[in-house]
């Protein structure tokens, strides 16, 4: 089987399905951690009626392959699964998938968190909120920087 | 040189477009920056030196110290909000 690391889409996701496909009958797995990221209906004050998610096709995927390499080298796991969503997204939906697969919890709960931090400051997407006010570019929030910068890596290269 | 240029949320709506091919001699892409700017608004407003504004460079997030070459992909835009 040779399944996808990583899919940048506009379907939505079933976390059992890409669990289960992670898992992929391997007896050596003894601990699964994935995140699910999902759109709420409040940001900064506003109410928010949808969500829409641009990225740079090629430099996305490419992205956010070297970071499951890096977290293949820096963690003792078997596999990595992330899924992101691209397109218009309603309070609610689902945005985005990390899932892990170790032999114990420890190294899938850190590569998770990992994945999820180098995501969220080095892949090359950006959300337009659509408010009762109108529509506004989300900022980058500096606290997604320092989570960054305890794994060693710089937020902004 | 020739360059493909690219343009990404707010730097992209800015502009009106997404891409456009760039002919220069800038040697990296701090003086791409600077040429660019120097076409005047919108150009000047969406690529100001006071704003937080991020790289790539053949699809591979960089500084503006990265050296250019014939036929590179070069993008620019705001800080990324994925996740």
């Amino acid at each position: 089987m040779n399944l996808p690391r990583v899919s940048i889409q506009t379907a939505d996701f079933n976390l059992a399905d890409e669990v289960e496909r992670l898992r992929a009958n391997d007896a050596r797995v003894g601990a699964v951690c994935s995140f699910v990221g999902t759109v709420r209906d409040r940001n900064d004050g506003a109410t928010v009626n949808s969500l829409e998610l641009e990225h740079y096709p090629g430099m996305t995927e490419k992205a956010i392959d070297s970071m499951v390499d890096e977290a293949l080298a820096r963690f003792d796991i078997y596999g990595a699964r992330i899924i992101h969503r691209v397109g218009v997204l309603q309070p609610l939906d689902q945005i985005v998938l990390v899932a892990v697969t170790s032999a114990h919890r420890g190294e899938s709960f850190r590569a998770c968190e990992f994945l999820m931090d180098y995501l969220k400051t080095h892949a090359p997407f950006w959300k337009k909120e659509q408010t009762l006010d109108g529509a506004r570019w989300v900022d980058a929030r500096v606290a997604d920087d320092v989570a960054m910068e305890r794994w060693g890596i710089p937020s902004a290269s | 040189m020739l360059l493909t240029v690219r343009y990404f949320a707010s730097i992209r709506e800015a502009l009106g477009f997404g891409i456009e091919p760039v002919t220069t001699q800038a040697p990296d892409l701090a003086a791409l920056r600077d040429e660019l700017i120097q076409r005047g608004v919108p150009y000047a407003d969406a690529l100001a030196r006071g704003k937080t504004i991020r790289m790539a460079l053949n699809q591979l997030m960089c500084n503006e110290s990265a050296r250019l070459s014939e036929g590179a992909e070069v993008a620019f835009f705001p800080p990324v909000t994925g996740g």
